[in-house]
């Protein structure tokens, strides 16, 4: 047991390896959503929420019930149920993202209302499911699939709060107006991103 | 039928997916993996495909039982069908093209959650028979995969200076000092690409954000 090992994971999945600025996953919301800060802060703290279940959750899955001789429990050692691990990936996440819509809605009406529709959207937030199958790719272990869900949700919603402040200046620019929307959010993720690029020097 | 399989309003779905409206210029829908999978012609190629069977016949299947779905459980419905498409398409890629699909990693999965299937299902083959949402479908994939392999064929040529793994900048260049952009293949190259792609389609397409 390594404490620092699981803190460089965090700061991996946060920074150098942003699951948004360097991987692209959950664009489509991160775009739609960014532009108030409001709205973005919602969106972020829910899928931090949602991944920091999801991921351990993928995980369990995967090693209890579809992973080659997983199901050995049942008598079963010969069968290689990977093949079903997009579908079971998603059903796990929509139901889980159900779940935690009815739990917001019973504890904290406030925060449901706040966020409205985009808590069942999260289901098909590619960030989710990414964060599962680079998860499941990379062989993580229970407790790296927690860390690496919480660091990939922290630093998604960094992004998109940082985005959503500055297109919050951006509304007092003259902008060309085919560019405005997506064309100039485009660029400004490039900038952003840029700069996550230079994380890349740590050395962990 | 009271209509000929290629219409004019049939010919006019078609032109929308491809152009008008395109999926990823106009709608905004699908960036992730137009972003990700871009570095080579070759990988863009390969999800194109992926995307566009995937979004063509889960429209039609959609379009077939749309009248059964109960619509308060229809995403997950959705998620089924477009699932059990994708999980084909993944086992026929590690079976006939296993370096393009190690290349590809978990972008091949990602197709379950890229806005565009969802996008299409939801706005287009909840309401419309099957041969048209099969058009829309199918119009919707070549145009997503129309920015796709324009992304790919730019980021290669002045990432890596080549073409589908063939060397295209001439020698000369190099001679004479030009690098190859190292920029391009990063992140940040493919956001600015995709940003100024989006310029030049809107400022011919007439349409701006308000």
């Amino acid at each position: 047991m390594d404490i620092l090992h699981y803190v460089n994971l965090a700061i991996k999945s946060i920074f150098v390896e942003n699951i948004l600025l360097a991987f692209f996953l959950g664009n489509c919301s991160y775009i739609a959503c960014s532009k108030k800060v409001d709205t973005a802060m919602g969106l972020g703290v829910a899928v931090v929420f949602v991944m920091v279940i999801c991921t351990p959750a993928c995980w369990a899955i995967k090693h209890f019930l579809l992973a080659k001789g997983a199901l050995g429990w049942a008598g079963l050692s010969n069968v290689d149920l990977s093949f079903l691990i997009f579908i079971s990936f998603i059903a796990v996440i929509s139901a889980m993202t159900q779940i935690v819509e009815m739990l917001v809605e019973k504890f904290s009406p406030a925060l449901y209302s706040a966020l409205g529709i985009f808590l069942p959207l999260i289901a098909v937030n590619c960030a989710i499911l990414g964060a599962a199958l680079f998860m499941d790719q990379r062989n993580y272990n229970f407790l790296e699939s927690i860390v690496f869900g919480f660091g990939g949700g922290i630093g998604w919603a960094l992004a998109i709060i940082s985005m959503a402040a500055i297109r919050k200046k951006l509304a007092y620019s003259n902008i060309p107006a085919p560019l405005r929307g997506l064309g100039i959010t485009m660029l400004l993720s490039g900038l952003l991103s840029m700069g996550f690029m230079c994380f890349a020097g740590i050395r962990l | 039928m009271g209509e000929s399989l290629l219409s004019k309003k049939n010919q006019k779905i078609v032109k929308n997916g491809l152009w008008d409206t395109n999926p990823v210029t106009f709608q905004v829908l699908g960036i992730c993996s137009a972003l990700a999978v871009t570095t080579q012609v070759k990988t863009a190629i390969v999800l194109s495909i992926g995307l566009t069977v995937v979004t063509a016949f889960s429209n039609v299947v959609i379009s077939l039982i749309r009248n059964f779905i109960p619509s308060n459980i229809r995403i997950i419905v959705q998620l089924t069908v477009v699932s059990a498409l994708v999980i084909t398409v993944d086992q026929i890629l590690k079976a006939f093209a296993y370096d393009v699909s190690k290349q590809l990693s978990v972008f091949v999965g990602l197709i379950i959650t890229n806005c565009i299937v969802m996008g299409r299902l939801e706005a287009f083959a909840m309401g419309n028979p099957p041969w048209k949402s099969f058009l829309d479908g199918l119009a919707n994939g070549l145009g997503y995969s129309g920015v796709l392999v324009l992304i790919g064929i730019i980021r290669e040529i002045f990432g890596a200076g080549t073409l589908l793994g063939f060397h295209v900048m001439p020698p000369a260049f190099y001679a004479n000092g030009y690098v190859n952009n190292g920029m391009m293949l990063l992140a940040p190259g493919a956001f600015f690409l995709l940003g100024v792609i989006v310029w030049v389609q809107r400022s011919i397409s007439g349409y701006s954000e308000s």
